[in-house]
This record gives C-alpha cells, sequence and structure tokens, in this order.
C-alpha cells in the first residue's frame, strides 16, 4: 500500500472502513460494502488528482512511492547493462548510464536514480549527482553518437549535490559541457521528466529534441521551499513560491518549455508502475521514430531552434528600442 | 544556486558594498585604508595599496576593455514579467526600480568594437540590476552576442557577475542556460575564440553555462565563484567552509580557471590571449594589392 498524502486524507478515511470490514467475517453483503468502498474510492481518487495544486504536485513528483529511473528501465529496455565511471575521477552513483535494447534497437539510457529505501538513497546519495555523474553521462552518450544510437534521458533530482567535492571537482563545468555538448550531439535525443527536474543539476542531462513530462513531475529553477527562504524570507511559504515559480507539467507546456505532458495512471505514477511505463514507453516510441526519419541537419538544427527560442519576443520580453540617453558613454556609432 | 546567500541581503536593492561609494575619500574594506576617489577611479576601482577589487559596473566594464568607441546592441530588450510573478512584491515592481536606479533595462550590456585593434563583442553583467540575476533577457542578449560574433568573425567576450538564474522567470530563466549554451557551441564549431571573464561573484546557472565554458577563463583576484553558495553548501555538510574555498586561486588551483589577472591588466591579457589564439586587426580599408590573404577583411 502505498504511503498517503495529507491531501489524500479523504481515501484514507475509506480505506480504514475497508479494512474495518476485511477483519470482520466476510459475507456476500460485507464484500458488496467492501467493493463498493473501493469504487468509491478510486473515483475520489480520480477527482483529487484532477485538481491536485502545485504544492501537492511537488509532493507527488517527490512520493516515496514514486518508480525511480530503474523502475522504468527495467520496463522499457532489454538487456539493459549499466556502464560505471567518467574515466576521470570515480562513479558516481546517483546518476545511471548504460545501454539497453528499446523495441528491439540498441540505445544509450541515462539518468538520476534518487532510490527508495533508507539503504538504496544513501547509496544513490538521494538523487544529488556530483561531477562525476555528468562526465559519466556525456561520456555514454558520445557513446551512443558514435554508434548512431539514441539517447533516452530520465530526469529525477532534487539538484547537484551541494557539497565541497562537487565545487573541487567542478560540478559547475561539468553541467556546462553537457548543456554546450548535449545541444551539438548528432543522435536523437529524448528526455523524460519523470519526477523532480531540479534546476541545473535536472538540466545538465536534459537538453534533447523532445523533452517530455510527467504529469505530475515538476521542473524548477530552485526548489519552492528555497524561493520562499529567499523571496518570503520564510521557507514555510513553499506552497505560494510553488505556485508563483510555474513549475508544473501543464504549466510549462504552456511555456513551451516541455513539449509534450506523459499521463500517469489515476492517482500517480507510483500507484501502477505498469501503467505508468507504458504510457512513457507510448509516448517516447513516437518521438522517437519521429526523430529517426529526420536527417541529422534537420534534427540538430530543430534541437537549436527550439531552446533558442525559449524566452521569445513579445512572449517574456519586448524590444522597445534603445531608451534615449541611455547609451554607453564612449558608443561611437 | 547561490540562493540561500542571496536571501541575505534585500534582492532589489543595489548592492553597493563592494562598489565605490560616492565622496571624495573611500576607505577600502580589504585594507582600511582612506583613498582619494579620483585615485580610486584611476586605478579601475582597484586599491592602489592592497589590490582590493572594488565592483565595477557594466558600463565601466566595457569602457574599460573597448578600444573608444563601441556600438551598443539590444539595449531595448525588457521583460514583460512572464509568469506574472509576485512574492511580497510584484516582480514587476522590482523591475521597474531596477530600471529606475540603474538606467538599464535588465543586468547586461552587450556592445561590439574593438579590443587593441581586434574585433570583439563584449557582454558585461550589471549586479546592481536584481544581483546580476539571468533571466529571459540576459539570455537573449548573450545569446544574441554570441550568434553576432558568429555572423562577424569576432571574439566574444562574456563578464560575468551575477548570483544565478533570476527565479522571478521561474523555469525559463533556467532554460537560458541551455539556450546561452547551444549558442555558444556554434560559436566553439566555428572556430571563433570566446573568453570568459569571471568577477566576483560568478555563482549558480551563470558559472554552470556560459561562465564556465570559455576557451579561457579568466578571473579576477579573489572573486567567488562556484555553483552552490557558500551557505547552502554549510547547510549541507554543517560545518564552516575553509578559508578561500570558491574563490578564485582555489579555482585555479583545481584547474578550472586559466588565469586570475589584475583588473589594471585585465584590457592588456584580453587583447594578449585573442592575438594568440589567432585573432587578427580587422582590417578597415582594402587591401593595397587585391590578394586573397584569408584575413577577416571581408567578415
Ligand atoms: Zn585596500
Amino acid at each position: 500500500m502505498a504511503e498517503l498524502l495529507d491531501f489524500e486524507e479523504p481515501i484514507a478515511v475509506l480505506q480504514k472502513e475497508i479494512e474495518a470490514l476485511r477483519l470482520m467475517p466476510s459475507t456476500p453483503e460485507r464484500l458488496a460494502a467492501i467493493q463498493q468502498l473501493e469504487d468509491r474510492a478510486t473515483s475520489l481518487r480520480v477527482e483529487i488528482y484532477a485538481t491536485l495544486k502545485p504544492w501537492q504536485r511537488v509532493q507527488v513528483a517527490r512520493h516515496p512511492n514514486r518508480p525511480c529511473m530503474l523502475d522504468y528501465v527495467e520496463r522499457l529496455f532489454q538487456e539493459f547493462t549499466e556502464v560505471h565511471g567518467d574515466r576521470r575521477f570515480a562513479d558516481d552513483t546517483a546518476i545511471v548510464a548504460g545501454f539497453g535494447l528499446y523495441h528491439g534497437q540498441p540505445a544509450a539510457v541515462v539518468g538520476h536514480q534518487k532510490g527508495r529505501d533508507t539503504k538504496q538513497k544513501i547509496y544513490r546519495n538521494f538523487g544529488y549527482a556530483r561531477p562525476e555523474g555528468y562526465r559519466k553521462a556525456m561520456r555514454v552518450m558520445k557513446l551512443a553518437e558514435k554508434f548512431r544510437e539514441p539517447v533516452i534521458v530520465f530526469i529525477d533530482t532534487p539538484a547537484a549535490y551541494p557539497g565541497i567535492e562537487s565545487e573541487e571537482r567542478g560540478v559547475a563545468e561539468a553541467i556546462a559541457v553537457n548543456l554546450r555538448e548535449m545541444a551539438l550531439l548528432d543522435t536523437p535525443i529524448v528526455v523524460v521528466v519523470c519526477g523532480e527536474g531540479g534546476s541545473g543539476g535536472a538540466l545538465g542531462l536534459a537538453v534533447g529534441d523532445r523533452v517530455l513530462m510527467q504529469e505530475f513531475g515538476i521542473y524548477s529553477v530552485i526548489p519552492p521551499e528555497g524561493c520562499a527562504a529567499i523571496l518570503w524570507r520564510d521557507a514555510q511559504r513553499k506552497v505560494e513560491a510553488a505556485e508563483a515559480l510555474k513549475i508544473t507539467a501543464p504549466d510549462l507546456l504552456a511555456l513551451g518549455l516541455i513539449d509534450e505532458v506523459v499521463k500517469e495512471p489515476p492517482g500517480g505514477a507510483h500507484l501502477d508502475y505498469d501503467r505508468a511505463a507504458a504510457l512513457v514507453d507510448e509516448a517516447v516510441g513516437r518521438h522517437l521514430a519521429e526523430l529517426q526519419a529526420m536527417t541529422s541537419e534537420a534534427r540538430l538544427d530543430a534541437r537549436y531552434d527550439k531552446f533558442r527560442d525559449m524566452g521569445h519576443a513579445g512572449q517574456s520580453f519586448v524590444d522597445e528600442g534603445a531608451p534615449a540617453g541611455s547609451r554607453a558613454p564612449g558608443q561611437a556609432g | 544556486m547561490a540562493w540561500f546567500k542571496k536571501a541575505r541581503r534585500p534582492i532589489a536593492a543595489p548592492e553597493q558594498a563592494s562598489r565605490v561609494p560616492e565622496g571624495l575619500w573611500v576607505k577600502c574594506p580589504s585594507c582600511n585604508k582612506a583613498i582619494y576617489n579620483k585615485d580610486l577611479l584611476a586605478s579601475l576601482s582597484v586599491c592602489p595599496r592592497c589590490a582590493h577589487h572594488f565592483r565595477l559596473s557594466a558600463a565601466d566594464r566595457l569602457r574599460m576593455l573597448l578600444d573608444g568607441g563601441w556600438t551598443e546592441h539590444d539595449a531595448g530588450l525588457r521583460s514583460t514579467d512572464p509568469l506574472t510573478f509576485t512574492d511580497t512584491k510584484a516582480y514587476r515592481d522590482r523591475l521597474s526600480k531596477a530600471i529606475a536606479a540603474t538606467g538599464l533595462n535588465d543586468a547586461i550590456i552587450v556592445g561590439s568594437g574593438t579590443i587593441e585593434g581586434l574585433p570583439a563583442v563584449v557582454a558585461a553583467m550589471e549586479y546592481s540590476f536584481i544581483g546580476g540575476s539571468m533571466g529571459v533577457v540576459v539570455g537573449e542578449k548573450i545569446t544574441r552576442a554570441a550568434e553576432r560574433a558568429c555572423a562577424e568573425r569576432a571574439a566574444l567576450i562574456v563578464v560575468s557577475c551575477s548570483g544565478g538564474a533570476r527565479m522571478m522567470e521561474g523555469t525559463l530563466s533556467l532554460m537560458q542556460m541551455a539556450k546561452i549554451s547551444a549558442a555558444l557551441g556554434r560559436l566553439d564549431r566555428a572556430g571563433l575564440p570566446y573568453l570568459s571573464i569571471l568577477t566576483d561573484p560568478t555563482t549558480g546557472g551563470v558559472a554552470a553555462s556560459f561562465a564556465m565554458l570559455g576557451d579561457l577563463n579568466i578571473a579576477e583576484p579573489k572573486a567567488l565563484i562556484g555553483f552552490a553558495g557558500p551557505r547552502v553548501i554549510e547547510q549541507t555538510i554543517r560545518q564552516k567552509l575553509p578559508e578561500g574555498f570558491q574563490r578564485s586561486e582555489f579555482l585555479l588551483e583545481k584547474g578550472f580557471i586559466d588565469l586570475i589577472v589584475d583588473r589594471r591588466e585585465l584590457k592588456a591579457t584580453v587583447a594578449r590571449s585573442l592575438r594568440l589564439l589567432g585573432v587578427g586587426p580587422r582590417s578597415t580599408t582594402p587591401p593595397a594589392t587585391a590578394v586573397p590573404t584569408g584575413d577577416e577583411s571581408d567578415a
């Protein structure tokens, strides 16, 4: 049974009733009552999830039972073979990289892995990647380019790891290089934001021809708590910050920052991994087929134009012309 | 991502602490000596006694790097507040206040001209405009600067001075990192030089994109340069950071900075670097004998 979130309280009430009935001797009347309660819980869940507020979506995106990258890899790829290390310093376990067969076709897979139980979470550093992770991912992506294989990326990280060793080993440089090189990588790239898209730590793997986002994923320049702490001077104002930052999949689709919202099973991906994976599979497969039908040149130009257009004239800025008298001194012409 | 560090000061108020204040005499925050204002300005806002680098405005930066006159580009670009963002204050009001205080429409000035006769497009960030934060206008102007450098076969120089992405423009500001980096990728593949000048501070999404992508990364002394803000790191590891952590000298030692240059030597170093990277002066008059030389006179 998946852990329930605060706003799922009405469902919890029904579930308690169901459990109580199950403890009593089974009769046809009781079984019918249980069925009725279960149906009501299901429709309640659909209702609640149809109108989730941004902060509630953050909670779903961070749900302890939410499927991780490897849950999708297991369901979407055959013969998945993980590879390790950046050939420079170490292997970063917060980022998984490897190769597998996607519908029979060899492909590279990279992404953040948060881990679910405590031991896994510690091993994966809670999905906080270090510079080596970004460099390992780039190494594998370059191999994909060399062997003409597509790259499929899963994004799920709170942020890049903010620690001494990250800074010492140049996490800023590692992310920056990925941004530049992914823009130029001559092979199709499909990105799926499946949980938390945490700032530069997410973007460092998320430059692709297509950026898809699961219905209850989030993608933000800063965690709502951090934004609230700075702008409201109170981390508890995270609910307002989550609204203001426009970090939900529908918001980002409207802003033109993602290409498609991938539906999740009723009540979120954590309730049905197989169904969630099937929905991701359908979307990834469709986009990949479109990309593989394009020439390299057309695909790379389209990738450039797509990011080039993020924040465009008329939408997010205007050109008012040079303000009179404000031109830089020393200007000649 | 210097988010928590930013919390310590008002977001919209221009931070003047490190800038040369008005008045006849200035006290250097580093050596505590009084300096005659004119002397300080004559030394490019570097303390003549201890070499403390005061923060420089974007306009002063262009003035110190470019020869004589230059042409400013895209000065009219202004954010529309795409998210209609409001916290304790409306972002729209923060913007208007910053525009009124700086006379700029956003946190960057782009100009093209020459540096010791070498053609260059220079973008300089303005810290007093909302902490030099990068939103869509900064992203667009640097991208256009890179595209202009490509088209004109000129060198690109970006002077960073920023706390990172501008959170009031949300994920749009995050995406400017990818947009600029893609444009720098094209500049790179076109074989044109890009020098990144890192000044105090260069952090967050600015560090994790264009500031770290220079063919040469040149820092001013003792500048704070890093991805996560020092306070975020201290909260994560629950211990004090060592002295000098995330300063220019630390990054040089760790291998992420090519050169640390005193501002008074910066222009000469930039020009020398460009020459050593193969940049030649653009001839303004056709050569006396019309021999194809493969130089840039046709650019
Ligand atoms: Zn001094």
